[in-house]
């Protein structure tokens, strides 16, 4: 299947992204799921605020799979990430890889996150009790 | 010529738009926009110093010519995906 990308400001929905992947061939599906938590560095989180340069992202996102598929052969990918205000709890990013069997899917979604966090144009400002700042990873 | 220069997260805050074209002289190249925006936007400096830059959507190093119509956007260091691969690029 073509990799399922998606950028939104909108709720993220784990099982449509599952059923997007799923095949009568799969054996494994791995997720792994982001969410907002409420302190970083000594910091009570209020909210995150993620800013995203969509075009190039999406663009980035869609090379990082494919080197993915060209790795360990996975062929069903889900990547979805939100942009926006997002409150504690909330899902800020959702990968999801099925495979024939588990190793391949574990390794390749390992993969997608790490390299997603260093080369993908997303940005994110904590909003914590004490002030407000950009994270830089 | 003219390009487009777009601004993200932080560099949008202190800039204080999302996007302005810049009218450039023939030859010109990432480092001489660099410099111009360091030039009109002192308070870029220290994030500056700390960002990529990509010219139409891939990334590109600063000796890199522009061309009329480029779409050039400086990529301060990212923090997306979530908070737990914080922990993982330790």
């Amino acid at each position: 299947m073509e990799p399922l990308i998606q950028l939104t400001r909108e709720p993220l929905n784990r099982e449509a992204l599952v059923a997007a992947v799923s095949h009568p061939s799969v054996g494994g599906i791995v997720i792994f799921e982001g969410v907002v938590r409420d302190n970083a560095r000594n910091k009570q989180v209020r909210y995150l605020e993620y800013d995203v340069y969509a075009e190039m992202a999406e663009q980035q996102i869609r090379t990082i799979i494919a080197e993915a598929q060209r790795r360990w052969g996975v062929e069903r990918v889900a990547v979805a990430h939100r942009f926006g205000r997002l409150e504690i709890g909330e899902a800020s990013v959702i990968i999801v890889v099925a495979t024939p069997h588990r190793a391949e899917a574990l390794e390749a979604c390992r993969y997608i996150i790490d390299t997603l966090k260093t080369t993908v144009p997303i940005w994110k400002k904590e909003v914590a009790t004490d002030g407000e700042e950009w994270v830089e990873g | 010529m003219n390009i487009r220069i777009r601004y993200f997260a932080s560099l949008r805050e202190i800039v204080g738009q999302n996007e302005e074209t810049l009218t450039l002289h023939d030859g010109a190249t990432v480092t001489d926009v660099r410099a111009l925006l360091l030039t009109r936007y002192p308070r870029l400096q220290p994030i500056m110093e700390r960002s990529l830059c990509a010219v139409n959507r891939s990334y590109v190093p600063g000796e890199t010519i522009l061309r009329d119509g480029d779409e050039l956007v400086f990529i301060p260091p990212m923090g997306g995906g979530c908070q737990e691969s914080l922990l993982w690029s330790h």
